[in-house]
C-alpha cells in the first residue's frame, strides 16, 4: 500500500472536500447515492428557500446538474467547490451572490437555455408540456419583464394550436421579450424569422386591443 | 514717321471717321463698302496706339471707348426705334437690331483686334465680342425681353389654333434669347421656356378637358398624335432643340396620361370597345402612342388587365347564375361552357397580344394576373382546378359528346395545359384528375391511349414530373393488365379444372399510383368467388412477393337478366351484381336480410338498392315503391322489366369525392412543404429565413401555393426532428443538420 506524502495545501484540499462530502451525505439518498428530491427540499428548508425558488434552478445551473430533482456527488462536489463554499451558512450566503452572477449577460442565455433543458426529464424528449413552461417562465423571466411574461401565459394557456413547446420556441420567447416594444408590439414583424407560435401570439394580442 | 506718337484724340479722330461710315451702312445710307486700305488704316491706328510708350500706350482708354461707343449707339438709334412698335412689328424691328448690331460688333471687333490679342488677357477683361453682345444685353435686351416674350407666345398660340405665322422671325427672334445667355441656356430658359412650358400645359390641359368629353377614344388618340407631331415639328422650325424633351412629356402628359383611365375606359368607344370591334389598328395605335411616353405602358396594360379581368369573371358570374337558376339536364354543363369560354377568351387575348401589343412582357404580365383572378374562382362549390379536371376527362371520355376530330381534340387538350398555369391549386387538379382518370381507365371501354397519354407528356413538360408520374403509372397498369390478361388465359386453357366457369378479367393495379378506395368486406357471390380463387393460384405462379388487394366496387359485371318479356343483358358494378344475383336464392328479400347477407355498410347499400330500384331500370321491386331507401324495404325480383335494348348499363352514381380529395390533397401539401424544404437546406447549408421562405414558395409553385404560416410551422417541425437548427447569433438564419 502506498502511502502518500501530503502537503499542507493538500491536506487543507482534502479537508475541504470532506466537508463538502458531509454536507452532500446529510442530503443525499444512501441507497441512490446521490441527493434526491426528498433531499433536495430538505436542503430548501435549511436553506430558508422555497423548493419552487428560482434560486435553486440557479444552484442546479451552477452544479450542471443533468437530472432534474438530483444532485450527484459529482455535481455537488464541483458546483459547490466553484462556489467556494464548503458549509451550510456559506451556501446560503453564495446563494444571493448567485443571483448577481446568472444575470451578468454572459450567463443570462446560458441559464435561460438550461432552465429548459434541465425541463427534459424523459430519455429523448424534446419538448415541454405548456403547463410547465408556464411556471417556468413565470420563474425565469417573471420578475423582468413581468407584464410581457403574464400575457404570454395568459395566451399560452388559452391556444389549442400547442400541446408543447420546443427549445427554439423557448429561446425566442427571451428574445421576444428583450427586443420587442411592449405593449405596442410596434416592431414585431410576422415576415421575419419568429416562430409561428409567436406570430399568433401577436395576432392574438392586437386583436384583443383593436 | 513711324517714330512719332499719336496723341489719343488725334488717333481717336481717326476711328470715328470709320464708325461713322459704319453707322451709315447699317443706316442703309448710300456708302461704299470699307476698303481694306480704310480697314488697315483703322487697324493700324489702334495697333500703333496700344504699342506707343507709357503715357501713350492707349489700350484701357481704347476699349473703353470700344464699349462707349457701342452704347451711344444703342442708345441714340436702337432704343428709340423699338420704343413705340408693337407685336410682329417690334419683333421685327429688334431682330433686324440685332443683326445690325451683330455686324457692327463684327466690324468694330475687326478694327480693334489688337485689344482682343494682349490687352483683354492682360487685364482679364471680356473680349470685344462678349462685350458687344453684354451691351446689347443690358442696354436692350433686359428691357425689352417681357414684352418680346409676350408676343412670341402670344403668335405659337396662333399657329396652334391654326393660324399661319412667320416661322422664320420666330426662329430669330428666339435665338436672340439664346445668344444673350453668353454661351449658357439660361436667358433662353428664364426668359422664355419656362413660360412656353408652363403656357403649353395650359393650352393642352383645355383641349384635353374638352376633347376628352367629346371624343371617341379613337378620335382622341388620333389627335394627340397630330397634336404631337406638330410640336416637334414645331421645334425643329423654331424652338431650341433643348426644349423638345421637356415639350414633348408636357404634352404627352396632359393629352395622354392624366385622363387614360377615362379614355381607355370610355363606355363606348374605350378599350372594351376596340376588343368586341376588333379594332386592331386603334388598339395597335394606343400602343404605340403610349409606347412613347414614360411608363405609359404600364398604364395601358392595367386597363388591359381590369378588361380581360371583367370579362372573365363575367363568364363565371354566368355559370354561377345558370347553375343555381335551373337544374340542368347534364350536371356541370355550365362548366363545361365556362371552361369552352375561358379558352376561347385565352385565345383571343392572345392574339391582340401578338398582333397589337408586340407581345410586350407588360401585356403577357397583365393577362396572366387577369386569368389568375378568375381562373381561381370556386364555382357552386366546385374549385377551378376540379372544373378544369371535368373539362378534360369530358373530351377524353370518347371524344366528348361533340365527338371532335382529333386534331381538335390534342389542340383542346393542349389549352387546357395552358389553362392550368393560371390555376394556383395544380395538386388540387392533378388529384382530380387522377380519380377521374382511374374512371376513364377502368370503366371507359375505348378510351384513346394516344390522348391520355399525350395530354400527361404535355402536363409534365409544363409542370414537372411530380404532377405526373402517378398517372403515367396508372396507364401503364392498365396496358400491362392486357398483357396479363393473354397469360391469364393461357394458365386457364393449360388447367382446365380449375376454370370456374365464367368469363372474368382480372386487372391488377400498382397500389402507389392509383388513387385510395374504400375497402369493403363484401360477401361475394360464390360463383365470383371461384374466380378470386383461380386468380390467386395463377398469380401466385407469377410472383410470391406481391399482395392481392380486391376492391370489388370498381369491377363491372355482365348479367344476364332473364325477364318475361325478353332476355336482356343487365352490366352492372360487380356490387350491383352481388346483389342482384342473391334474388337467385330468393324472391323477395328484406333491407336488413340483405344487410346481413353481402355484409356492406348502410350508406353503400342504401346507394345500391336505390340504383337497382328507384332510378331509371327497375330492376327490383321495392315495398313500398316510394323514392327513397329506406331499413325497412322489402325488395323483389322484376320479372316484368324490360327496355327496347337488349343490353342496358345500369348506372351507379359515383360518391362525391370532391371532400375526399381537397383533405387528401391537404394532408399532403405538409409533406410537400417539408420536402422543399429540406432540398433547400440541403443544397445551402445556411440561409436566411427571407430565402427559405421565398425559395420555398418558388419550388412548390408547380403545385401550389403555400402561405408562409404553414411553411414556418413545417420549419419548426424540422427543427424539433432535428433537420435544421437556428444559428445562435444571428436568429433569422437556419442551419442544415447532416
Amino acid at each position: 500500500m502506498l502511502v502518500g506524502y501530503s502537503n499542507v495545501s493538500s491536506k487543507a484540499k482534502i479537508k475541504g472536500l470532506e466537508k463538502i462530502d458531509r454536507l452532500f451525505n446529510t442530503y443525499a439518498n444512501s441507497s441512490f447515492g446521490m441527493i434526491d428530491p426528498e433531499g433536495i427540499e430538505a436542503l430548501c428548508s435549511d436553506l430558508g428557500v422555497d423548493y419552487t425558488d428560482v434560486r435553486i434552478l440557479m444552484l442546479a445551473w451552477k452544479l450542471k446538474a443533468e437530472k432534474q430533482g438530483y444532485f450527484t456527488q459529482d455535481e455537488w462536489q464541483t458546483g459547490l467547490k466553484a462556489l467556494g463554499v464548503d458549509s451550510l451558512s456559506k451556501l446560503k450566503k453564495a446563494l444571493s451572490d448567485l443571483e448577481k452572477e446568472v444575470e451578468k449577460p454572459s450567463n443570462y442565455e446560458d441559464f435561460y437555455t438550461y432552465a429548459f433543458r434541465y425541463c427534459l426529464t424523459e430519455e429523448k424528449q424534446k419538448s415541454v408540456d405548456i403547463e410547465s413552461i408556464c411556471e417556468l417562465l413565470n420563474l425565469v423571466l417573471g420578475v423582468q419583464f413581468r407584464p410581457q411574461i403574464d400575457s404570454l401565459i395568459e395566451y399560452l394557456k388559452v391556444q389549442n394550436d400547442y400541446k408543447v413547446i420546443n427549445s427554439d420556441q423557448w429561446i425566442n420567447f427571451l428574445r421576444f421579450c428583450k427586443e420587442i416594444s411592449f405593449p405596442d408590439l410596434e416592431n414585431y414583424d410576422a415576415i421575419q424569422a419568429w416562430p409561428l407560435i409567436l406570430d399568433n401570439y401577436v395576432e392574438w394580442m392586437r386583436e384583443k386591443h383593436s | 514717321m513711324g517714330c512719332e506718337n499719336i496723341e489719343f484724340d488725334q488717333g481717336w479722330g481717326e476711328m470715328e471717321k470709320g464708325i461713322e461710315k459704319l453707322k451709315r451702312i447699317l443706316a442703309g445710307e448710300k456708302e461704299t463698302p470699307f476698303t481694306s486700305r480704310e480697314y488697315m488704316t483703322l487697324y493700324t491706328t489702334i495697333y500703333n496706339m496700344c504699342n506707343q510708350k507709357a503715357p501713350h500706350d492707349y489700350s484701357e482708354q481704347l476699349y473703353d471707348k470700344y464699349k462707349k461707343t457701342l452704347d451711344e449707339y444703342i442708345t441714340s438709334i436702337v432704343l428709340p426705334s423699338l420704343k413705340d412698335k408693337h407685336d410682329e412689328f417690334m419683333l421685327r424691328e429688334l431682330v433686324e437690331r440685332w443683326l445690325n448690331h451683330k455686324i457692327m460688333v463684327k466690324w468694330l471687333t475687326r478694327f480693334f483686334h489688337y485689344l482682343d490679342r494682349y490687352f483683354i488677357i492682360q487685364k482679364s477683361v471680356p473680349a470685344l465680342n462678349e462685350v458687344g453682345t453684354t451691351c446689347f444685353l443690358n442696354l436692350v435686351y433686359e428691357d425689352v425681353h417681357p414684352t418680346i416674350q409676350d408676343i412670341v407666345l402670344s403668335l405659337i398660340d396662333k399657329e396652334r389654333e391654326g393660324d399661319q405665322i412667320d416661322r422664320a422671325l420666330l426662329k430669330n427672334a428666339l435665338e436672340i434669347f439664346v445668344e444673350m445667355g453668353l454661351g449658357q441656356m439660361n436667358r433662353y430658359q428664364d426668359d422664355f421656356e419656362a413660360r412656353f412650358l408652363q403656357e403649353t400645359t395650359n393650352y393642352y390641359s383645355r383641349k384635353a378637358s374638352k376633347w376628352i368629353e367629346e371624343d371617341s377614344c379613337p378620335d382622341y388618340l388620333l389627335k394627340s398624335e397630330e397634336c404631337l407631331k406638330k410640336e416637334v415639328d414645331r421645334v425643329s422650325s423654331y424652338l431650341h432643340s433643348s426644349s423638345e424633351t421637356k415639350l414633348i412629356k408636357k404634352v404627352q402628359h396632359e393629352l395622354l396620361v392624366v385622363y387614360v383611365n377615362q379614355l381607355l375606359e370610355k363606355e363606348d368607344s374605350g378599350i372594351k370597345v376596340l376588343f368586341r370591334d376588333d379594332k386592331v389598328d386603334d388598339l395597335s395605335r394606343t400602343y404605340r402612342v403610349y409606347n412613347k411616353i414614360s411608363q405609359g405602358l404600364d398604364l395601358v396594360a392595367n386597363v388591359f388587365k381590369q378588361h380581360v379581368t371583367i370579362e372573365g369573371t363575367a363568364f363565371v358570374q354566368q355559370a354561377e347564375e345558370a347553375t343555381s337558376n335551373q337544374a340542368s339536364n347534364t350536371p356541370g354543363g355550365h362548366e363545361q361552357v365556362l371552361v369552352k369560354n375561358i379558352l376561347e377568351l385565352h385565345d383571343n387575348y392572345m392574339t391582340y397580344l401578338n398582333s397589337c401589343f408586340q407581345n410586350h412582357n407588360l401585356f403577357q404580365k397583365a393577362l396572366k394576373e387577369a386569368f389568375e383572378v378568375f381562373c381561381n374562382k370556386t364555382v357552386n362549390g366546385s374549385p377551378s382546378a376540379e372544373i378544369l379536371a371535368s373539362f378534360a376527362d369530358h373530351i377524353l371520355r370518347k371524344g366528348g359528346s361533340e365527338k371532335l376530330s382529333d386534331e381538335v381534340i390534342e389542340e383542346t387538350l393542349e389549352k387546357v395545359v395552358k389553362l392550368l398555369q393560371y390555376v394556383i391549386d395544380k395538386d388540387v387538379f392533378a388529384e382530380f384528375y387522377r380519380k377521374k382518370l382511374a374512371r376513364r381507365l377502368l370503366f371507359d371501354r375505348g378510351t384513346n391511349d394516344d390522348h391520355e397519354r399525350s395530354i400527361l407528356s404535355k402536363l409534365k413538360q409544363q409542370f414537372g414530373a411530380p404532377l405526373t408520374s402517378k398517372m403515367e403509372g396508372m396507364v401503364t397498369d392498365v396496358v400491362l393488365a392486357k398483357e396479363h390478361q393473354s397469360s391469364f388465359q393461357e394458365y386457364l386453357r393449360n388447367n382446365p379444372d380449375v376454370h370456374p366457369g365464367l368469363d372474368f378479367t382480372v386487372t391488377v393495379l400498382t397500389t402507389g399510383f392509383w388513387p385510395s378506395y374504400k375497402w369493403f368486406d363484401l360477401s361475394l357471390p360464390s360463383e365470383m368467388v371461384k374466380c378470386v380463387k383461380v386468380f390467386k393460384g395463377f398469380y401466385e405462379t407469377k410472383t410470391k412477393h406481391r399482395k392481392l388487394t380486391w376492391k370489388f366496387s370498381l369491377g363491372t359485371s355482365h348479367i344476364n337478366g332473364k325477364f318475361e318479356p325478353k332476355p336482356i343483358e343487365l352490366i352492372v358494378s360487380t356490387h350491383q351484381a352481388a346483389v342482384l344475383l342473391l334474388f337467385n336464392a330468393s324472391e323477395r328479400l328484406s333491407y336488413s336480410e340483405i344487410v346481413a347477407q353481402l355484409n356492406l355498410a348502410h350508406d353503400d347499400l342504401i346507394r345500391l338498392l336505390h340504383s337497382l330500384s328507384c332510378a331509371k331500370y327497375k330492376i327490383l321491386n321495392k315495398e313500398p315503391s316510394s323514392k327513397s331507401i329506406s331499413q325497412s324495404d322489402s325488395f323483389k325480383f322484376n320479372p316484368n322489366f324490360t327496355d327496347k335494348m337488349r343490353r342496358i348499363k345500369v348506372p351507379l352514381p359515383p360518391v362525391d369525392e370532391r371532400k375526399k380529395v381537397i383533405e387528401d390533397v391537404d394532408k399532403d401539401r405538409p409533406y410537400a412543404i417539408d420536402a422543399a424544404i429540406v432540398r433547400i437546406m440541403k443544397s445551402r447549408k445556411v440561409i436566411t429565413h427571407q430565402q427559405l421562405i421565398s425559395e420555398t414558395i418558388e419550388q412548390l409553385s408547380r403545385m401550389f401555393k403555400p402561405n408562409i404560416k404553414a411553411i414556418k410551422k413545417r420549419i419548426e417541425d424540422l427543427i424539433t426532428r432535428d433537420y435544421i437548427e437556428r444559428d445562435r447569433d444571428n436568429s433569422h438564419m437556419f442551419r442544415y443538420l447532416a
